[in-house]
């Protein structure tokens, strides 16, 4: 192939027994948008990495440029032009934006030029249409400010190859369309981009698709010879399971009430502030916002983790006081936390033990005062059957599940009879179209059950599927409520960036 | 004891103390502090201030060269410090065991090898550093003050102001500031993560065993088991409560030395206290910080965790 910026053979890689990549090909050409399509764990952040040098292929060879290249580090990449911006943020916090763009520049000495680097990125930022204060401080930057500077200082390092590992994740649909703005600029000034995603909407955006499934290439598409339904089933390698139908319902009777419900500003994170809700039996209600407009906290509350520093919550006509987790749990509050990882699952206890916890002194995992461990196998081996969870059994920790198997132990938890709410914050994060419409199942289900269901999602797409009402949240306070029917993206958009749309009406 | 010792004398004493007390736990504090920025949540400092202070001893009693026995000192404090990196960075290990370990190991080694130093032949003695003796040293109040102290303890305070200059107006101290805030993104670059910790932490463990070193050469004759006596953990907690901060670790070490020095004029003072509430003085006050401070926001975001390629 001639003109490839970047071409790629045979690429394989292994994590013990785990083959991430398994002779993949891949090309780049100069002034495309290349995307890397797939499930989660299918192998596009492998590729991505061994493309920026991070890590290193087992097996297969990498060009550049025309040139055969072995790289031995991300250094190596950049000194190609070949640059990468990670999945998590590689940005720290405590320094400034300049701090950030100065840290592992390749040069030599003691002294930075910060004068002539600051000059330099601000030259790059208005090229790129980027507000840029290089004195301010990565923490109190936003999300998608912080998208940016990833961005800037991949381009500042490397120009001519940018990856990017889902940069989409974190942002409002607002922001990812001005992404995409800025890197149809990057395309039209020749640089290849690499992008990774597992949204058909951005992928459709792309110029060719690469799909992959549990590390193998299954094809490489033009984006414009190909549809969502076909790159679907190429992803999961089947047709995706039907999403359930809206059929309305009415609504049963109050269950949960809150009443200029507020936490403390020093809680940590954006507090919230005054919010005022209710949510009926056999009814979900969305949350849509950006995650840390004070959703946290919310869900914190109402799950009994955090204190509410004035208002009140009303469970069945009942004011709940003192507020606390015990007495969320009793009257029947269940709750699916933003962080799988760190708050909802115990990562050194295996599968079994974590579907046990907080129902481990009732039946059928209690036994007089001992813990029935065979009980709760049983229960765990239904489940990973059930909800198809890929592991090697009851007694798999829970730190090697990966983010969608995952996300299933704790749905099954959480689902479990008992739960007359069911609080889900972010619960389809990172996850991929075949567990998301698991988890939109199991919310529908509980539903259906009669339960009160409270659902935060930064994803639209989410809340317009599965709600009834939806609240816009923005720094902590409820901007608007509106019933799922006459949503629309446009005005919640606006709404999650703070903005009050001008009232047509 | 008589009330015209309440005079300037012993003021001027206490505040020379003060200075001479601070000079091991500045060495150490300013060393640590690079070690501690870089992520190594090390807590083998007692053991490697330990060792410092019997590897000069055993120099000196067989040299009677203290410029000798202050390189014996910062290589024992580096071999220590060097221990607790191949755990802590290459092999992973958390990094408190790894700590607690060492100093286990240090206190046991130092005590069998001292006694089988002795054995046979007694204690030796040494003449340790001499305050020098110089016309600037009999000038009333700063003579005695400033002037009298060993050059070592005029170059502890230097390191204050370079260790702040390295920090925060280099690269290497900037990239340093990094690995304890978020190696990975030093990684993501092609830095070598691993050598850049194990540089800090010899770094830290020079600095300590020559904090070690001055502190058996300026203030005893001969070797205790017991000598540095926690200043190790001193040194950790005035890291802490100065949050992490050059300046800030610097006013920690001023209030745990001045303490000190007031404990060692107790008896002078007579304020009828016990002598031992006085020993006790520093180690009260640092617990007293621990449990007031409020700015634990300033600790490095990764510090102490061990850090592994690409997990989360
Ligand atoms: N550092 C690692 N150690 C062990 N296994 C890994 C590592 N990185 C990725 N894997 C495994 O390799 C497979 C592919 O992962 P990845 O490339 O991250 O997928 P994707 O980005 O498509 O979600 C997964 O099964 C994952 O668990
Ligand atoms: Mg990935």
């Amino acid at each position: 192939m001639t003109g490839a910026l970047m071409e790629a053979r045979g690429l394989t890689r292994r994590f013990g027994s785990v083959t991430a990549l398994d002779g993949v090909d891949f090309d780049l050409k100069p002034g495309e948008i290349h995307c890397l399509f797939g499930e989660n764990g299918a192998g596009k952040s492998t590729l991505a990495s061994i493309l920026a040098g991070v890590i290193a292929p087992d097996d297969g060879a990498l060009a550049v440029g025309g040139g055969p290249r072995r790289y031995g580090s991300p250094a190596d990449a950049i000194a190609d032009g070949v640059g990468m911006v990670h999945q998590h943020f590689a940005l720290v916090e405590a320094f400034t934006v300049l701090e950030n763009l100065m840290v592992g520049l390749p040069g030599r000495g003691w002294r930075p030029d910060r004068a002539g680097l600051a000059v330099r990125a601000r030259a790059l930022a208005e090229d790129l249409g980027i507000a840029l204060d290089p004195a301010a401080r990565v923490s109190t930057l936003s999300v998608g400010e912080r998208q940016w500077i990833e961005i800037l200082k991949s381009l500042m390092e490397a120009g001519r190859i940018l990856i990017l590992d889902e940069p989409t994740a974190v942002l409002t649909p607002e922001e990812s369309r001005r992404l995409f703005a800025m890197l149809d600029g990057l395309k039209r000034r020749g640089l290849g981009i690499v992008l990774v995603s597992h949204k058909l909407v951005e992928v459709m955006q792309s110029d060719r698709v690469t799909v992959l499934r549990r590390g193998r290439k299954v094809a490489t598409l033009a984006t414009a010879d190909t549809d969502p339904g076909t790159l679907t089933r190429m992803m999961i390698g089947a047709s995706p399971p039907p999403e359930g139908t809206q059929a309305p319902r009415a609504a049963g009777a109050v269950v949960v009430e809150t009443r200029a419900l507020t936490s403390a500003e020093s809680a940590g994170g954006v507090p919230a502030r005054d919010v005022s809700l209710t949510i009926r039996a056999g009814e979900i209600v969305g949350v849509a916002g950006v995650a840390g407009n004070g959703q946290a906290a919310l869900f914190d509350m109402l799950a009994g983790a955090l204190a509410p520093a004035s208002g009140e919550i009303v469970i069945d006509g009942a004011r709940v006081s003192p507020v606390s987790p015990t007495e969320m749990m009793r009257r029947g509050v269940r709750c699916i936390p933003e962080d799988r990882f760190r708050q909802g699952l115990v990562g050194e206890m295996s599968i079994s033990e974590n579907l046990m916890l907080g129902r481990h002194r009732a039946a059928p995992f209690r036994r007089g005062p001992f813990v029935d461990y065979g009980a709760a196998d049983r229960v765990a081996a239904n489940v990973i059957d059930a909800f198809r969870i890929a592991t090697t059994g009851p007694q798999a920790r829970a730190a090697s599940l990966s983010g969608g198997n995952a996300q299933k132990v704790l749905l099954a938890r959480e689902m479990a009879p008992g739960g007359r709410v069911l609080l889900a914050n972010q619960p389809t994060r990172g996850l991929d179209v075949g567990v998301v419409a698991t988890v939109h199942a199991a919310l529908r289900a509980k539903r259906d059950e009669g339960a009160a269901v409270l659902l935060a999602s930064e994803e639209l797409d989410d809340l317009l599927a599965l709600c009834d009402r939806i609240l816009v949240m923005f720094r902590g306070r409820v901007m608007a409520a509106m019933s799922a029917r006459d949503a629309d993206v446009e005005r919640i958009g606006a709404l999650m960036a703070g903005r009050q749309p001008e009232a047509a009406a | 004891m008589s009330a015209d010792l309440y005079d300037g004398a012993i003021v001027v004493s206490i505040l020379a103390a003060t200075l001479r007390t601070m000079t091991p736990l500045l060495f150490s504090a300013m060393g640590e502090l690079v070690t501690q920025r870089a992520g190594i949540w090390n807590m083998s400092v007692e053991g490697a201030m330990l060792s410092g202070a019997f590897a000069a001893y055993i120099a000196i009693a067989t040299t009677g060269s203290p410029v000798l026995a202050l390189l014996a000192a910062i290589f024992a404090g580096m071999m220590v410090s060097l221990l607790n990196a191949i755990l802590t960075a290459s092999l992973k290990v958390d990094h408190f065991v790894a700590g607690l370990a060492l100093n286990l190991l240090a206190a046991g080694l130092t005590l069998f090898w001292f006694r089988a130093f002795i054995s046979g032949r007694g204690q030796p003695t040494f003449d340790g550093l001499a305050p020098p003796d110089w016309a600037l040293a009999d000038l009333p109040v700063l003579g005695p003050i400033l002037f009298a102290q060993r050059p070592l303890t005029w170059l502890a305070f230097l390191c204050v102001p370079l260790v702040w200059f390295l920090l925060y107006r280099t690269r290497q101290g900037l990239e340093l500031r990094c690995l304890g805030e978020n190696p990975a993104v030093l990684d993501f670059k092609g830095v070598n993560v691993v050598a850049r910790q194990y540089a800090a932490s010899l770094f830290g463990g020079a600095m300590t065993g020559l904090g070690g070193g001055f502190l058996i050469l300026a203030f005893s004759d001969r070797f205790l088991p017991d000598i540095t006596a926690g200043r190790g953990w001193l040194v950790v907690v005035a890291i802490i409560a100065g949050g992490w901060r050059p300046l800030g670790v610097l006013a920690a070490v001023t209030v745990f030395a001045f303490l000190e020095a007031l404990a060692i004029h107790a008896q002078v003072l007579g304020l009828g206290l016990p002598h031992q509430l006085f020993l006790a003085a520093p180690y009260i006050a640092s617990l007293l910080l621990l449990t007031h401070l409020r700015h634990r926001d300033r600790q490095p975001a990764l510090l102490g965790e061990v850090y592994r390629r690409g997990e989360r």
